[in-house]
């Protein structure tokens, strides 16, 4: 569904928070906070995440300089059973909350509802965040940390980060101005150690629909942003595109920027943390500085779970669009 | 989509990197004989300690399950395995640090709904399926001896 909004919704403020690796990695010193310790100064993996979220919460509070209780909802979602990380973190913010899961595409999946939210008119702000924790995902969905296994070269790996933006009617940087929300794809594919190859129809559907719809083709944006496809899943997101007879040449996979390969992370990065954090710390900056005018950001998540993987049933993935411009852009008549 | 799920399945196919085979069997050939060179080693150990060879076999094992959990517990062996594969994973090493690694990990959810319950959820299988096929091999081995096949 194509969604062009009937006012630009700004995004006022931004926060991420990452963990000790992505710290390390090629976005150093971008992040709001790059956390040395992955436990967060916490007793488990779950509290550690809660607090990745509550520090990225509490830092996007602070550049905004505004207290917990001025905002007026929140909607997010991470990737443990049940959401429970946002709703363990709400349980100490106390606003409003929706809880949303659409795997790795969480994110996009929170800015379009909550865009939806503001242009509407029924809440002045609205927090949209998304996050994962390499040692929460793992547990989870594959083997205990510990456990001396081969990653595949298709593997991916999770990505320890949070990443949150606040949403108003008015502002001075960055503006959702379109969005689409995507369709469930699945084609055929069943390892769950290759995601970008499961995930990469859902996001080249979900671009051609919205190039469709919005009747503009990749040429006219600064920058077309995937979620968590890597290496493999960008090859595969290209050659179908090349298929629809749509040309890409300024594609980035945010699970390909936010590690360097030497940080043996295989295919590249993955997680709603991945695509959260990469937007609020390296995207969203650019907009501040002027050199982004108009960018896609495509949140890609794969909609399995340990269950149905073990069942042998194929992964159905999906991916959210949203249209971010400058200010200048976004009030072009 | 123009792609459909063949055509999709062969694209897969053809951009997905392939895994190293001959580094990782130099790789699993070098630490999985290291790993037993250890134990041959503790094997002589033992036997020129006066254990019977029952004895100083049992111990060998015992030493390198009982190796394999405290470099589990401080992270190394996961990291040896990273590389290592089938060469840390064979041995019987790569069997406790698939004990041990689970019961790490789930301690936080108690010593026994934690602990105990999920301390197999990796070795299970091959305690179910180990004992499963020693039964099919006595049966074999003892209508071979009834009737002197």
């Amino acid at each position: 569904m194509y969604i062009k909004y009937r006012r630009p919704v700004a995004i006022t403020q931004w926060a991420s928070v990452v963990g000790k690796k992505e710290g390390r990695g090629p976005l150093s010193g971008k992040f709001d906070e790059e956390c040395g310790d992955d436990y967060f100064g916490q007793a488990t993996w779950e509290k550690a995440e809660t607090e990745l979220q509550s520090r990225c919460l509490s830092h996007l509070l602070h550049k905004k300089g505004i207290g917990r209780n001025d905002v007026e909802l929140i909607l997010g979602g991470d990737l443990c059973n049940q959401i429970t990380s946002t709703a363990y973190t709400m349980r100490t913010i106390g606003a409003p909350f929706m809880g949303l899961y659409n795997a790795c595409s969480t994110m996009a999946e929170a800015m379009i509802a909550a865009a939806c939210m503001v242009d509407g008119g029924y809440t002045s702000n609205a927090v949209a965040l998304a996050s994962s924790h390499f040692c929460t995902a793992e547990r989870q969905f594959r083997t205990p940390l510990d456990y001396g296994g081969k990653r595949t070269p298709t593997a991916q790996w999770t990505v320890t980060g949070c990443g949150s933006v606040m949403l108003e009617r008015f502002g001075k940087d960055a503006f959702i101005t379109a969005a689409q929300i995507g369709r469930v794809v699945d084609l055929g594919v069943k390892d769950a150690n290759n995601m970008g190859a499961a995930m990469a129809p859902a996001a080249a559907e979900t671009l051609k629909r919205f190039l469709y719809a919005s009747g503009t083709d990749c040429n006219d944006y600064d920058a077309i942003y995937t979620g968590d496809l890597g290496r493999v899943g960008s090859d595969l997101f290209f050659h179908l595109l090349e298929n629809e007879k749509i040309s890409i040449d300024n594609h980035t996979d945010c699970g390909c920027v936010i590690f360097s390969f030497s940080q043996n992370v295989q295919s590249g990065a993955s997680g709603c943390g991945c695509g959260a954090s990469v937007l609020a710390a390296d995207i969203l900056p650019k907009f501040e500085n002027g050199e982004y005018k108009n960018i896609l950001f495509i949140a890609t998540g794969a909609l399995m779970s340990p269950a149905t993987s073990m069942q042998g049933e194929s992964i159905p993935c999906i991916a959210h669009l949203v249209n971010i411009k400058s200010k200048e852009e976004a009030h072009k008549k | 989509m123009r792609t459909n799920k063949k055509q999709y399945d062969k694209m897969v196919k053809n951009t997905s990197p392939k895994s190293r085979v001959v580094r990782n069997c130099i790789w699993a050939f070098c630490t999985g004989g290291t790993i037993c060179l250890v134990g041959e080693v503790l094997m002589n150990v033992y036997t020129k300690a006066y254990f019977t060879i029952g004895d100083a076999r049992l111990l060998t094992s015992i030493t390198l399950v009982g190796l394999s959990a405290v470099l589990t517990a401080a992270g190394w062996y996961g990291r040896l395995a990273k590389r290592a594969g089938a060469g840390t994973l064979v041995p019987i090493t790569g069997f406790a640090n698939a004990v041990v690694s689970p019961a790490i990990e789930f301690k936080s959810e108690g010593l026994i709904t934690g602990v105990a319950c999920k301390m197999f959820i990796i070795a299970g299988p091959v305690i179910v399926y180990g004992t499963l096929s020693s039964v099919v091999y006595g049966i074999i081995l003892f209508v071979k001896g009834r009737y002197g096949l």
